[in-house]
């Protein structure tokens, strides 16, 4: 492969991070907004979560980025095509996050709630010292999944021309006609990206446990050393 | 802004509903598939031998963490330049039922888990060989229990088959992009599919709650 080639899938690997990352972050608020709004006291703040996590997650993020593409220049917006994927990315990892956010404050223990009211605490004060350190350490575990997720659906903006890591292959494999090499090491490259990625949210998890006191227990590789060790 | 034509808002609907039909085909196709090696792979990753569990493991986890359009690219690109060439659908049923029955593994091994340790061991009190542990006691119980999840992945399977646009499956989403390229407007049949897909996941989410009903529970024999 010439350096010219190498060039397409740098420059896609730097669009597919970008995808994944920016994706992850503003999934993230839409994610927090829904999921407070679907616990919230008013009822058309429960309404709009509710839309919200449904539409989105029975619609398949393909069809939201087309969406994106095609329907909104219509009403005369334009948007940049790198935005309008991060954007498609983002409604459509948001409502599944938006779940985890709201079972993970359903979690917590009704008599911790209690306790807060007890001690005198504000509404937001319950919030931000009681219920969302110990919810956030819950939502981890579910978020690295949806952060897999979300780098497995960044794929898609291919289909659009968005010049990521997988339309650079497909620009390669048209001009080295090595259709098995480019998408057998394409596959690699995701499967090494997801597995940085998941090796990333398992130490935040850690940390994120530790810093209430917990342990993790170890992961699939850390007993298939200790099995091999105690044998 | 140029006006929204609703004559093509609402006459791209035959069209699409063929498109949902094939749709539908490949989901069914690749359910089937998912179903039948999900169990494979289930079965596989609980093997007591370290030289079965670990590459299952690591295969499963591979398939899991790549993308399912790549995957596609690869068997459709792939398989004919080795010889093997399927219909279009069927490539694509192959596709989806590999990618799912991942997901599908860990909902079997799930329901295994959940049948308590007092059956493995009454099995094991009555000698019953491997076979019949698994076939008679064992997964008539885990399978009840894993019915909710595996119904809810039938689902996720059909909102990823407008990704089947890029292997030329003529699904809804190819449907809308062909009117599109006919009438030179593409934003009624996209939103129109986009309804159609939503309204057929909360069909399908609908009957999936009855089913789940109707045969989530273990039943005592």
């Amino acid at each position: 492969m010439s350096p010219g080639l190498w060039q397409y899938m740098i420059e896609g690997l730097v669009v597919t991070l970008q995808l994944t990352i920016f994706g992850a972050l503003l999934g993230l608020v839409f994610a927090f907004a829904a999921g407070l709004a679907r616990l919230s006291k008013h009822k058309i703040l429960r309404a709009m979560g509710f839309l919200y996590t449904e539409i989105f997650r029975g619609m398949s993020a393909l069809i939201v980025l087309f969406w994106l593409i095609f329907v909104i220049p219509r009403f005369g917006y334009q948007l940049a095509p790198l935005f309008a994927g991060v954007l498609a990315l983002a409604l459509n990892i948001g409502a599944y996050g938006a779940e985890v956010v709201r079972g993970a404050v359903r979690a917590i223990p009704q008599s911790q709630l209690e306790a807060a009211t007890a001690l005198n605490f504000t509404p937001w004060q319950r919030t931000r010292k009681v219920v969302l350190p110990q919810a956030i350490v819950a939502m981890i575990p579910a978020f690295s999944n949806n952060l897999i997720e979300l780098l497995k659906a960044s794929a898609l903006v291919s289909i659009v021309y968005l010049s990521d890591l997988t339309f650079g292959a497909q620009l390669v494999r048209a001009s080295t006609q090595n259709t098995a090499g480019v998408f057998g090491g394409l596959l690699v490259a995701y499967g090494v990206i997801a597995l940085i990625f998941t090796v990333l949210m398992r130490f935040l998890e850690r940390r994120a446990a530790a810093s209430l006191g917990r342990t993790v227990p170890p992961g699939m590789i850390a007993r298939i050393f200790r099995k091999e060790a105690s044998a | 802004m140029s006006t929204w034509d609703w004559d093509v808002f609402w006459g791209s609907i035959p069209d699409l509903l063929a498109g949902l039909v094939v749709a539908l085909q490949a989901t069914v196709l690749g359910y089937l598939i998912a179903l039948v090696l999900g169990l494979v792979f289930a079965l596989l990753r609980r093997s007591k031998s370290l030289w079965i569990s670990v590459p299952a493991a690591v295969v499963i986890e591979f398939i899991r963490s790549t993308p399912l359009l790549v995957q596609l690219f690869f068997l459709f690109y792939v398989l004919p330049t080795v010889g093997i060439s399927f219909s279009t659908l069927f490539t694509a049923a192959i596709g989806l039922g590999v990618h799912y029955a991942t997901y599908v593994s860990e909902v079997y091994r799930s329901g295994i888990d959940g049948v308590p340790a007092g059956q493995w061991e009454a099995a094991r009190a009555l000698n019953l060989p491997a076979r019949r542990t698994w076939t008679s006691v064992i997964l008539p119980q885990a399978l009840p229990r894993a019915m909710p999840a595996l119904a809810n992945y039938v689902i996720a399977m059909f909102k990823d088959t407008p990704v089947l646009v890029a292997i030329t499956v003529v699904e809804m989403l190819t449907v809308a992009l062909s009117i599109g390229s006919e009438t030179f407007l593409y934003a009624e049949p996209i939103t129109m599919a986009g309804i159609l897909y939503l309204v057929t996941a909360l069909v399908m989410s609908w009957f999936a709650r009855i089913f789940e009903r109707r045969f989530g529970q273990v039943r005592a024999a």
